[in-house]
């Protein structure tokens, strides 16, 4: 007993309080979504071994799972970086839509040029995009005192307006009756699979996009700064630390990759623009950050996990008759289990010595 | 020159505000009260849709429109209650949990209302505010949803409640300072989560209006984003239920805007219509905030704006 808790001090609280938290509220939401299930009369052993069946068991599976990831992982890291600066930014879903816009125009018009200069301008263009969309909540909240969480969210309505009134109206592709779309991107541009898989390379940006994030705030100064003033924004701007500014770059960027997945779509999936864009990883990125505390590399293992979880619903239909919606409760009541069980963060030492009574408590002072 | 044209724009606009601004209404002043004391609850959209569901599922299970609204309320203040009591925990971030809930609820909402898409509930029966007319597009017009009737009255309650009773003293208080009701000796927590609980009900009623007036069905995506507005709506009205009648006016007419200048041959900028209240919101904040100061009316412990 006096090890383990000799233990929970060892291991850095950010790490292993952060995975024993996660542990507890994963465990908490198999217990809750169990109970929905086996009361509507369905085995909540055989649900769970479904899902891993489904999103993780065999080569087929993790295909699908991984390719449901690699928009989750951008779509978070919007969210993910402008929360160490402590931002809540809600609105990704507005930069992946005007990211996959620009990316689609720039796609048709530098129609003709080199796959090599095309291709990257064209994720270039969606980055820029998104990145400006988001960039501006950052703007009016170090300017103005404007509210990220609103602004972001209204941005999100006015990017629909604008990529619905721009797909269904002035570049709107006639010969395609049945739904509004662009036209297709120049065949060129268009990204293929990572080779002897049927998965394309957005997984792969989506990695090292995070590996990226996770080096610059753990070995530059400006990390460490973006880390002192996540931690203390008083204590930042008593340093001189520029944090409006850095409100704004931290916006820039995480806007940039949620405009990136945006592109990422158009140039790797759908080949144009259309409403299919608009299906909401903007909010499923939100439950992947959270679900990830925020830290850029385990982004990428939650959204995995989430990505999992969607990939799960074809065949729970299919075994169980369970409704599509399944995986949208099970991801509910996951995010909702990680949320409460924040309240356990850096009181699992309490929790721990709460569930063994003994002297220990008394050791520490 | 005012031609018929016109004025059956106008008139297809304010039908269409009236029409449209149910669910606005019920969950703007859903919101209003949550935020009151001092929550922000983002999920309603969840709220709407499990509301519309049940409210549906339970008309057409029990023939009564009637106990189909209150279900609808009922499953709001469930969801509502998760959201009051996760958010009473320590270093829990309630626009986290709303966005969890709104996952959760819609989730909900389109797992248990798979049976309940093919058959046709009973629907409220329309209240008729066209006695005096006999013009047909103003008698259609003016058939209006009951519980935009029951909204307005609920918006006069609320403000009436905010401004001259105790426990209505109480939730604006504790919304503007913790502190100093927590001196008074006020559970500052379960006014909070009873705030949002009885939020959340209202908002289940809007849901109900969607499902069992107009559109009048229940399908999966019955909601456009309505709830997700919510927040947006009682920023416009700046806090204030008598003013969420307006801005609910405003967000559903803004709506039909668009498609009643189309049914007269301009097509122009069909989507745009849909992004004034937004923009005007935006322009709203841009203006009224400035660095250090809190934009007029919200409740001091509001996380937003903080």
């Amino acid at each position: 007993m006096r090890a383990a808790s000799a233990l929970l001090r060892i291991v850095p609280l950010s790490v292993g309080g952060g995975l024993f938290v996660t542990t507890v509220a994963l465990s908490l939401s198999a217990l809750i979504f169990g109970a929905f299930v086996a009361s509507l009369g369905v085995d909540p052993l055989g649900v769970f071994a479904t899902i891993y069946k489904a999103a993780f068991g065999s080569w087929f599976s993790w295909q699908n799972t991984l390719s449901r990831a690699a928009p989750l992982i951008l779509a978070a890291l919007c969210v993910a970086l402008p929360a160490r600066l402590g931002l809540v930014i809600i609105g990704g879903e507005g930069a992946i839509l005007l990211g996959g816009l620009a990316a689609a125009v720039a796609g048709i018009q530098l129609a003709g040029l080199p796959a090599i200069v095309g291709t990257p301008a064209l994720l270039v263009a969606g980055a820029a995009v998104g990145g400006l969309w988001i960039g501006f909540c950052g703007v009016m909240r170090s300017y103005r005192g404007v509210n990220e969480t609103i602004s972001s969210l209204l941005l999100v309505y006015l990017a629909v307006t604008i990529f619905d009134h721009l797909v269904d109206g002035p570049l709107r592709d006639l010969s395609n009756v049945n739904f509004p779309s662009m036209h297709p991107i120049d065949e060129n541009f268009k990204i293929g699979n990572i080779p002897g898989a049927d998965m394309h390379w957005g997984l792969v940006v989506g990695c090292l996009a995070c590996l990226a994030a996770a080096l610059y705030m753990r070995f530059t100064p400006q990390g460490f700064a973006m880390r002192i003033a996540g931690g203390n924004p008083r204590a930042a701007l008593a340093m001189g630390l520029p944090v409006g500014r850095m409100v704004i770059v931290v916006c820039l960027v995480g806007g940039a990759a949620a405009g990136l997945a945006g592109a990422l779509e158009v140039a790797a999936v759908q080949g144009r623009a259309s409403g299919a864009l608009h299906v909401g990883y903007g909010f499923m990125g939100i439950l992947v950050a959270f679900l990830a505390r925020h830290n850029p590399l385990a982004v990428i293992a939650a959204a995995i996990l989430t990505g999992g979880i969607a990939a799960s619903s074809g065949l729970l239909q299919r075994v169980y008759d369970l409704p599509d919606a399944t995986a949208i409760v099970l991801q509910g009541i996951v995010f909702l289990s990680i949320l409460t069980c924040e309240t356990l963060y850096g009181r699992a030492g309490a929790l721990f010595r709460w569930m063994m009574p003994g002297p220990t408590s008394r050791e520490r002072g | 020159m005012m031609s018929i044209e016109w004025l059956s724009v106008v008139l297809a606009v304010v039908a269409g505000a009236i029409r449209a601004s149910t669910p606005f209404l019920l969950i703007s002043l859903g919101e209003c009260l949550t935020e009151k004391s001092g929550r922000i609850n983002v999920g309603l959209e969840g709220t709407l849709v499990t509301g519309a569901m049940a409210g549906y599922a339970v008309s057409y299970v029990s023939g009564s429109p009637w106990l189909g609204v209150m279900a609808a309320g009922l499953a709001g203040t469930g969801l509502g209650l998760i959201h009051g009591v996760v958010c009473s925990f320590r270093r829990v971030n309630d626009i986290a949990v709303g966005i969890a809930l709104l996952i959760l609820g819609t989730g909900l909402g389109i797992f248990l209302g798979k049976p309940f898409i093919q058959p046709q509930a009973p629907l409220l029966p329309a209240v008729d505010l066209a006695w005096w007319t006999e013009v047909p597009q103003i008698r259609a017009a003016l058939q209006v949803n009951p519980l935009f009737v029951f909204g307005i009255a609920l918006a006069l309650a609320m403000a009436w409640f905010f401004a001259n009773t105790r426990p209505g003293l109480i939730v604006r208080a504790v919304g503007d300072s913790s502190a100093a009701t927590a001196a008074l000796g006020i559970r500052i927590n379960t006014v909070r989560t009873l705030s949002t609980a009885i939020g959340g009900f209202f908002a289940g009623m809007g849901g109900a209006s969607l499902s069992l007036f107009y559109p009048g069905s229940w399908h999966e995506g019955l909601s456009s984003g309505q709830g997700l507005m919510a927040v947006v709506l009682v920023i416009f009205a700046r806090w204030d239920p008598l003013r969420c009648i307006y801005a609910a006016l405003l967000f559903g007419g803004a709506g039909a805007l668009g498609p009643a200048l189309q049914s007269i041959g301009i097509s122009e900028g069909y989507h745009l219509f849909n992004a004034a209240p937004y923009l005007l919101t935006l322009a709203i904040m841009l203006f009224e905030y400035s660095p250090g100061r809190r934009i007029g009316g919200a409740p001091g412990e509001l996380t937003l704006f903080r």
